[in-house]
């Protein structure tokens, strides 16, 4: 089985995120990680490579030099190689341009042996857009099997269960596709020392837009189909009242608070 | 005034409130058009209550061959909507469904989309909050027909009584998109409580309920209010996932949030730091939900939410 697992390298969730002046994510002032989502992603991929025999699992990342971070962590537990989109070109891409690019390293990296499955991450803890995944099966006209919280294969074919917002589905098709994974397909697992060791031998390129015959022109900041106008940060919440509940007084003031906002 | 398609969220024909929160948003930008994906003998109802809410037309898709596959028909019959119609955008309802058609529809008609909208302004500008809720971004989309997805709660529902003009409309459905098949559905059995998503109120518990709900279920009801969970509740089967708050569970942006026993780490944060109004009960004065709330309770919560419940319960008399 040939997967290629997608990982994007974001701004740590618990440092201080900011945008840049113009009004792109700061990928750079603010430490960067493999997105934790994604980890799940190379779980899942690392799992269907032991239960089927001669598998590889490719992680890709679109993203800047930087990067290369997220797509080594993926190494370190256990992808066979890397690569690493990278081009300057590039920075500032939104969803639309961002999904064409992974669309077009996907059909390369597919070029010689065909990719079964591209695994990605239920959402990228930055953008939290969770719609390259569909973005990236349109373009390459295969199927979706998204947001899955439980995964099973049996050769080819592929069932999941999805938890909708109204009901709980199972989807079935069969591959190649394009599948998401929750964090409810359970652990992902850390890097062992080994691991560590193991990733540095292994192979890890990276290409620029010519690399994968995309123009220029069709990615960036200046093309994106969608364009931010304004970032603000929220200003901070006003410091709340704070009661100690004593002898049942946190309950009347709790009480009291309410309905003097008329939730009463 | 051109036309503003609204996809509508339901299951069966039971429209569910955000869509009428769509269709208030969709007059901002022209005239409103809902588009109904269901049987065709629903038609008529539903276009009824669309009407009501500000739907001049009401497009339905009949969807024999759509329902048993996942979001590609419905994305392929929107795409020749969209081409029939040329309308000035296309809003769905922040979800999975709802991003994933909006995803494959940006492709197929060279789209700008944006999702998790949570005000849309005269003129197409929108709102999303970035980075778990710490910064407001505004933003357009600059190219092909606007697609943006709203999330629950961004819009009052405003009864207009526009015409609701049914109209049949017939889509192509290729084989390609019906190769994701859905193979079983079991609907989400009904808990007598507001949904989650769409509560004016939502209560939640988290690890601090030492997996008794009740204090957490018995505020809720006093105030008619969803109940949530941390997923620190959820990892513990205390309650199931569905209602997990949260990066990677529901997105929720009440009139008031109350957090109980749960410290508010940033993955929690970014399903309810939107609430309008934010109460917490913790008995760590130093845990990290304080820092956001509006109005807090240093103390226990098993003592504390049954002491107000009851108190509640007889102010309502
Ligand atoms: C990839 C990823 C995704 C995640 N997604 C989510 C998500 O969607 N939603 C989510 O919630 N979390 C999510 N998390 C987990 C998150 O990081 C926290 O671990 C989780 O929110 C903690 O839940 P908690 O606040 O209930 O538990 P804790 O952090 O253990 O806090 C329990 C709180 O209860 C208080 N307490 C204890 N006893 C009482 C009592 N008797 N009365 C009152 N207070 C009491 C304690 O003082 C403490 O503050 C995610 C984590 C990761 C890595
Ligand atoms: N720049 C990127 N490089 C690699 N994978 C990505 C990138 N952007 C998004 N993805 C994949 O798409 C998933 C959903 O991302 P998003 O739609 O941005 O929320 C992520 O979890 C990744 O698996």
């Amino acid at each position: 089985m040939n997967i290629v697992v997608c990982v994007k390298y974001v701004p740590d969730s618990t440092a201080d995120r900011q945008f840049e002046s113009d009004n792109t994510v700061d990928r750079v002032g603010v430490d960067g990680l493999l997105s934790e989502l994604d980890e799940y992603a190379v779980e899942q991929a690392l799992q269907l490579k032991e239960k089927n025999e001669g598998s590889t699992v490719t992680a890709l990342c679109v993203g800047p030099e930087k990067a290369v971070d997220a797509v080594r962590k993926a190494l370190q537990m256990g992808a066979d190689q890397g690569i690493l989109v990278s081009d300057e070109a590039i920075a500032g891409s939104d969803y639309v341009a961002t999904s064409l690019v992974l669309a077009k390293a996907v059909e390369k990296a597919g070029a010689e042996n065909k990719v079964d499955l591209v695994m990605c991450g239920m959402a990228s803890t930055d953008a939290s857009g969770s719609v390259v995944p569909a973005m990236l099966a349109e373009r390459l006209d295969l199927p979706q099997v998204t947001f899955a919280s439980v995964v099973e294969t049996q050769g080819d074919q592929v069932r999941i269960k999805r938890d909708s917002d109204t009901a709980t589905e199972v989807i079935g098709a069969t591959m190649p596709l394009v599948m998401s994974v929750t964090d409810q397909t359970g652990e992902a697992r850390y890097p062992s020392f080994k691991g560590i060791m193991a990733a540095k031998k292994k192979p890890l390129e990276t290409w620029s837009l010519s690399d994968i015959g995309v123009d220029a022109s069709e990615v960036g900041l200046s093309v994106a189909w969608t364009e931010v106008t304004e970032t603000t940060a929220r200003p901070p919440r006003t410091a709340g009242e704070i009661v100690k509940d004593e002898d049942g007084s946190g309950a009347t003031a709790l009480t009291e608070f309410l309905v003097s906002k008329k939730f009463i | 005034m051109s036309e503003v398609l609204v996809v509508v969220d339901h299951v069966d024909g039971a429209i569910r409130k955000p869509t009428f929160e769509l269709l208030t948003l969709a007059r901002r930008l022209g005239e409103a058009s809902a588009v109904f994906f269901g049987s065709s003998d629903k038609g008529a109802e539903v276009a009824q209550k669309l009407g009501q809410h500000g739907a001049e037309k009401v497009y339905v898709v009949d969807d024999t061959e759509i329902k048993g596959y996942l979001v590609a028909p419905k994305a392929e019959a929107l795409a020749q909507l969209v081409e029939k119609t040329s309308p000035a955008g296309v809003l769905f309802v922040s979800g999975y469904e709802g991003k994933e058609v909006a995803a494959r529809l940006a492709i197929k008609t060279g789209s700008g989309l944006i999702t998790d909208a949570v005000d849309i302004e005269d003129g197409g500008v929108v709102t999303q909050a970035a980075f778990a809720g710490n910064y407001t971004v505004k933003g357009k989309v600059t190219q092909g027909v606007p697609l943006i997805t709203v999330k629950p709660n961004s819009a009052p529902v405003e009864e207009v009584g526009a015409a609701g003009t049914v109209e049949e409309f017939a889509a192509t459905i290729s084989d390609s998109a019906k190769k994701a098949q859905i193979v079983a559905q079991q609907p989400r059995k009904a808990s007598g409580r507001p949904e989650l998503t769409e509560a004016a109120i939502v209560v939640s518990g988290g690890r601090g309920t030492g997996g008794n709900f009740e204090p957490i279920e018995g505020l809720a009801d006093a105030l008619g209010a969803a109940v949530g969970a941390s997923r620190a509740a959820v990892d513990s089967g205390w309650m199931p996932h569905t209602f997990q708050v949260g990066q990677t569970g529901k997105v929720v942006s009440p009139q008031l949030y109350v957090a109980n026993g749960i410290s508010g780490a940033i993955q929690h944060r970014a399903g309810m730091q939107t609430s309008k109004t934010i109460v917490a009960v913790n008995k760590d004065e130093e845990a990290p939900i304080f820092e956001l709330v509006d109005f807090g309770v240093v103390g226990d919560l098993h003592s504390v939410l049954p002491a107000a419940t009851e108190e509640i319960n007889k102010r309502k008399g």
